[in-house]
């Protein structure tokens, strides 16, 4: 018998979805029967207790949670959330229910027994519950004491060798895709550099003295596994400068119904013999392809690097040997409003260690956000409010026509006065010895 | 500025305002002090560390206070 009626969480898990609310059940009949005989550091009935205050939040329309607070770790300002329920005599379980963010392994990379040893820990000194993971990409732990919080972070960091993340107005943890570990796109090690800057920022993982969140998101190439385009304020978007490499025989073998497009995918339903008139060359969004005589072309100049046509040739088609990154900045996905997309800002670097030339854009970038973004100010915002050209010349970098969307619809790059030869003052006289008025 | 100086300047500056705030931004701190905000943050740090200040986190956004001021310390109970 459930500690609280939930008529209204009930009704969510009759979906066709699995649901969190089923596992929130569950993990309520293991944390109540015990088999293991684990010394449960906080109340064992957590879980009921959640669905409680959930159920009365559906009932009122309303939270039931208060939220922030001065909970944390020694010497840490970030990687807990403080969290409160106000109804703490009818749900004594949730009463403190903190959030602790988990740095996450490298392109989510890890082995059982590291989540075992998390999990194990977690069902130990928190409520049992996680979210794998985030949206920021770490392990969540949801739901402890304010008592636990030390003891949880001396163990991780003693015991397992793992960091908490980053939240508040920190750098938040990094996070990257799988990368060249698995994935013959990847366009540079994207663990490799996820992993030093993360070293190489601790300080600012830690310690909140940015105006506001500021994330770093690596994909290997443009697919954009971990969508940092759309969300980071600095993204790492793999690419090349050379050719795509194609290999004509293997085109051959496409068409020729040998190997299957997309590797495989898609193969639920008979969508026909493979055209790669009709799925490849007339889907480029810079009509930079063509195939004719069995050959195909590709004009190189003009790909925009959409990835379709490798996603679906990848035998055929490789990305180019020429390969490092574009940077993109100023993304942000709020919940409520004003979600954009990143802006180029670094047409394309190299990707080598010690990353050196990244660094130098990443600080310069800090440099003027941390001195002109005003609180709560998104890096995107400032750019906004402030102009890409204030952005170019505090990276020191030119401007250059990937800057410019099209020619002549968003020229945000203007001549300055004394970039112009005899600058903006003209001889109104001179003038009109040569044109009538 | 010498670290004890900008704690001064810091905890006074900070105690004047408790009548109408506990929490501060970070950019208001270095505005007191007076710094760049990455040499502002030299001294931030430093005063957290010793216990001056403290850390408050909404789980978005971060601020600072004098340690044991404002509502929240204590009033409700939250500690």
């Amino acid at each position: 018998m459930a500690k609280h009626e939930t008529p209204l969480l009930d009704q969510l898990e009759t979906g066709p979805w699995p649901s969190f609310v089923t596992d929130l059940k569950r993990e309520a009949e293991s944390r109540a029967k015990n088999e293991k005989g684990i010394e449960y550091q906080i109340p064992q009935d957590v879980c009921e207790d959640l669905l409680g205050v959930l159920e009365l939040s559906f009932k009122h329309g309303r939270t039931h949670w208060k939220h922030g607070g001065i909970v944390g770790v020694f010497g840490y300002g970030g990687g807990v959330i403080g969290r409160y329920c106000d109804q703490p005599e009818q749900f004594p379980g949730v009463a403190h229910f903190h959030t602790m963010r988990i740095n996450q392994p490298g392109g989510k990379f890890y082995t059982t027994e590291y989540l075992k040893d998390l999990c194990d820990l977690w069902e130990f000194r928190g409520s049992g519950i996680t979210n794998m993971h985030g949206s920021t990409g770490d392990i969540i732990f949801l739901g402890t004491t304010t008592p636990q919080l030390e003891e949880i972070f001396y163990e991780l960091t003693h015991k397992y060798n793992q960091d908490l993340g980053g939240s508040g107005s920190n750098l938040r943890t990094p996070s990257d895709c799988i990368g060249s570990a698995r994935c013959e796109y990847s366009c540079y090690d994207t663990q490799a550099i996820c992993y030093t800057l993360t070293q190489e920022y601790q300080d600012e993982l830690h310690r909140p003295a940015f105006p506001y969140k500021f994330k770093f998101k690596f994909d290997g190439c443009p697919n954009c596994c971990v969508a940092s385009i759309a969300r980071a304020d600095i993204s790492f978007i793999g690419t090349w400068r050379d050719d795509i490499r194609i290999d004509q025989e293997a085109v051959k073998a496409y068409v020729g119904q040998e190997l299957k497009p997309n590797g495989g995918s898609h193969t639920g339903r008979d969508w026909g013999p493979f055209d790669i008139q009709k799925e490849v060359v007339d889907l480029c969004p810079t009509k930079c392809m063509k195939y004719e005589n069995d050959k195909l072309a590709i004009n190189n100049k003009e790909c925009t690097r959409c990835m379709h046509c490798i996603n679906v040739m990848p035998r055929a088609l490789r990305i180019g040997n020429d390969r490092g990154c574009s940077l993109l900045v100023g993304a942000k996905a709020p919940i409520l409003d004003g979600a954009q997309m990143g802006s180029l800002l670094v047409p394309f670097i190299k990707v080598e260690e010690p990353y050196d030339e990244i660094k130098e854009v990443i600080e310069a970038i800090w440099d003027w956000w941390m001195e002109e973004g005003k609180n709560r100010e998104r890096l995107g915002e400032l750019i906004k409010r402030q102009g890409f050209q204030k952005l170019l010349e505090m990276t020191n970098i030119k401007p250059v026509a990937q800057h410019v969307q099209e020619p002549r619809t968003n020229p945000y790059i203007f001549w300055k006065e004394d970039e112009v030869e005899g600058g903006f003052e003209r001889d109104i006289n001179e003038f009109r010895k040569y044109h009538q008025r | 500025m010498e670290y004890e100086e900008a704690k001064t300047k810091v905890v006074e500056e900070l105690t004047k305002k408790q009548k109408t705030k506990s929490k501060f931004y970070f950019n208001d701190l270095s505005k007191i002090l007076e710094m760049k905000p990455r040499e502002a943050k030299k001294i931030v740090n430093k005063l957290v560390e010793e216990g001056v200040l403290e850390y408050w986190s909404s789980g978005s956004t971060s601020m600072y206070g004098l340690k044991g001021t404002g509502k929240q310390a204590g009033a409700e109970h939250e500690g």
